[in-house]
């Protein structure tokens, strides 16, 4: 194995860390801030991606599906928020489970009935379409580049926008105490329209990012949901520090795992049994890291609020 | 709403509909409907598990596909090795597959009780919404696990040729298959029914209600809701046996994320905590699939639909809304 095939993985597990860095974030919002649970953000991630695709194929220009899906996506997630969410808060988490629940088979089908079962493609845009050298002569795809540069940038602009700003600022107060920022005249209803539709449109954009290097099909926000679960339970629930740190462990233990796992065990048996038993291990090996950090800390790396 | 009809009557005529609608079906020769009640009868089972830690322990587990398709697999790999004449085992002592269904449902209730155990020791750590999304992540990674272990079908599955033996009964037949399943379903509602009035059940809904009154008196909430969680898993284990034998197929999607959130369906569709809740619960899931079904694909947007106006509008299930309100919540 050579050091830049190894450098390569790395990077791959740092964008795929950044990615779920985007669900995640949204996800933990929304629970921190309105004790919500909320399944559908995997739907959201989907929609970003069908609809970065198709207005894509629409106009010929990427950039134009980009935007279009962050608008598509805080615009859906505003008005899921009033129509259904907002009944949910008050209620146990069994509900929000179920309702949310139904969302996704809701999302799932309606998208299936608009675009047909069949994956659509996506390309990157033409600019990033080429491989950079990296310092060191690695050769690395500018697009997944540009994705870890681009999930980098918000992660700032997220810390910013929540320690910085007004609304940051509503937000905390929201996540400590909300009959009191109520009290003092923020108008609370709207405030968590807001917040949803800004996680809506994290996970809208992730998945459109996501979707220009793997297929857009219906299914495809399951996987990266339940990882963005495993990132917010080893990062502590509502902690955005905690998911941003979580995503990368994940991202980088899921991508080195797969890498690494076969090559090693065909050390100690044959190749064909190691790559069987290590691509099913290395499946396994997150929520492994999982159970590890839920035996020493059961409330995450680093719980919100305790 | 129906004064003189309590709920125990009420599960009464349940289960003897249920019993009656397959044997008209069987005798005006319609085998589809017997093999259609068989399914609602094992994903009821498969519901009553789930139930006994969702309604009676307050544990909103979302990873019980893990032990369906645990049920599932565990006679899945023992049965493709008794056809295939080879020993599933050779060192340090031989273990050979079997087709005898007594030994397949003690293997996957034992099985899928290990796995309970694991999986709820971890869990169980934890509470609430780290409940619900540590359950599911475990389940995932059975999930994944089954896809990529290429030995036993990886992503394609496992067909199982022949349905497997129980002795007296000839179990290629629907209605005899139906029936046996249909008597497990009984025997177990009559073991959980016993067991809420034991002290072990009140035990539970008390760790439920009030988690510190308990153990004020002496009791570990933890070991109590764990023994509910093993319990729970096993019974579901069970199920997935069946259901193993009754597509005589078995496969990843057995594990899926969306088959936990359909058996917590059945729950709510017929109402939470309720002895009766599951087994209504799966019917009507199973009609509503059918009926649906036959009209258009995207049937699951409807049951999305449906799903989501139960939880906005009509909380407490079907048996609910027949004879009001739980004695207890």
């Amino acid at each position: 194995m050579s050091t830049a095939l190894f450098l390569e993985q790395l990077l791959n597990g740092l964008q795929l860390g950044v990615t779920l860095f985007l669900m995640a974030a949204g996800l933990t919002l929304i629970f921190g801030v309105m004790g919500l649970i909320n399944l559908a953000h995997g739907s959201l991630f989907m929609v970003g991606g069908f609809v970065c695709a198709a207005v894509a194929a629409a106009t010929g220009s990427f950039w134009i599906g980009l935007a279009a899906s962050l608008v598509a996506a805080a615009a859906l997630g505003a008005i899921v928020e009033i129509v259904v969410i907002r009944r949910l808060y008050d209620r146990d988490h069994l509900d929000q489970v179920l309702a949310t629940f139904a969302l996704v088979l809701m999302f799932s089908e309606g998208v299936r009935f608009l675009f047909g079962s069949f994956p659509l493609y996506l390309d990157p845009p033409a600019i990033l379409a080429g491989p950079v050298t990296l310092p060191g002569g690695l050769p690395y795809p500018a697009y997944r580049l540009a994705i870890i540069v681009a999930g980098v940038l918000i992660a700032i602009g997220l810390g910013l926008l929540i320690s910085r700003t007004r609304l940051g600022m509503q937000i905390r107060a929201g996540e400590a105490d909300r009959e009191m920022i109520a009290a003092l005249g923020v108008d609370i209803r709207f405030l968590y329209t807001v917040v949803f539709a800004l996680g809506a449109a994290l996970a809208g954009f992730a998945g459109a990012m996501i979707g220009a290097l793997q297929s857009v099909q219906v299914g495809m926000g399951e996987p990266v949901l339940i990882l963005a679960f495993v990132v917010i339970v080893i990062g502590g629930i509502g902690s955005i520090r905690g998911a941003l740190v979580a995503s990368l462990i994940v991202g980088l233990v899921d991508t080195m795992g797969r890498f690494l796992l076969p090559t090693l065990l065909s050390g100690v048996m044959e190749a064909s049994a190691a790559r069987g038993i290590g691509s099913a291990i290395a499946s396994m090996l997150i929520y492994l890291l999982m159970a590890v950090v839920l035996v020493f800390k059961p409330k995450g790396l680093f719980p919100a609020n305790a | 709403m129906l004064k003189h009809l309590t709920e125990h009557r009420l599960n009464i005529i349940l289960a003897l509909i249920l019993l009656i609608a397959p044997l008209v079906a069987h005798f005006a020769d319609e085998p589809f409907l017997v093999t259609l009640a068989t399914r609602a009868t094992i994903l009821a089972l498969a519901g009553v598990g789930l139930n006994i830690a969702l309604g009676l322990g307050g544990l909103v587990s979302f990873g019980h596909a893990a032990f369906f398709g645990l049920g599932g697999y565990a006679v899945g790999i023992l049965a493709s090795h008794h056809q295939t004449f080879e020993p599933l085992m050779t060192s340090p002592f031989i273990i050979n597959g079997t087709n005898q269904m007594l030994v397949l449902w003690l293997v996957a209730i034992v099985v899928s009780g290990i796995a309970a155990l694991l999986i709820g020791a971890l869990s169980l750590r934890t509470s609430g919404v780290y409940f619900i999304m540590i359950t599911l992540a475990f389940a995932q990674m059975i999930y994944y696990f089954a896809i990529s272990w290429p030995a036993y079908g990886g992503e394609d599955g496992l067909s199982i040729y022949v349905r497997n033996a129980f002795p007296g009964i000839n179990t290629l037949r629907p209605l005899d298959f139906f029936l046996l399943c249909y008597a497990v379903l009984i025997v177990v509602l009559i073991g959980q029914w016993r067991m809420t009035g034991a002290r072990f059940g009140v035990a539970l809904q008390a760790v439920r209600q009030n988690e510190g009154r308990v153990a004020a008196l002496g009791l570990s909430p933890y070991r109590i809701r764990l023994a509910a969680f093993v319990i729970s898993g096993m019974v579901t284990g069970l199920a997935g046996a069946l259901y193993a034998d009754l597509n005589r197929f078995v496969s990843p999607t057995m594990i899926s994320w969306h088959l936990s959130g359909e058996i917590m369906v059945f729950i709510i569709l017929g109402g939470v905590a309720r002895l009766f809740g599951p087994v209504v619960g799966a019917c009507l899931f199973v009609l509503f699939e059918h009926l649906f079904g036959s009209f258009t694909t995207h049937w699951q947007f409807f049951l999305g639909a449906a799903l989501l106006s139960v939880v906005l509008f009509a909380r407490g299930g079907f048996i609910g809304l027949v004879v009001g309100r739980a004695r207890h919540d």
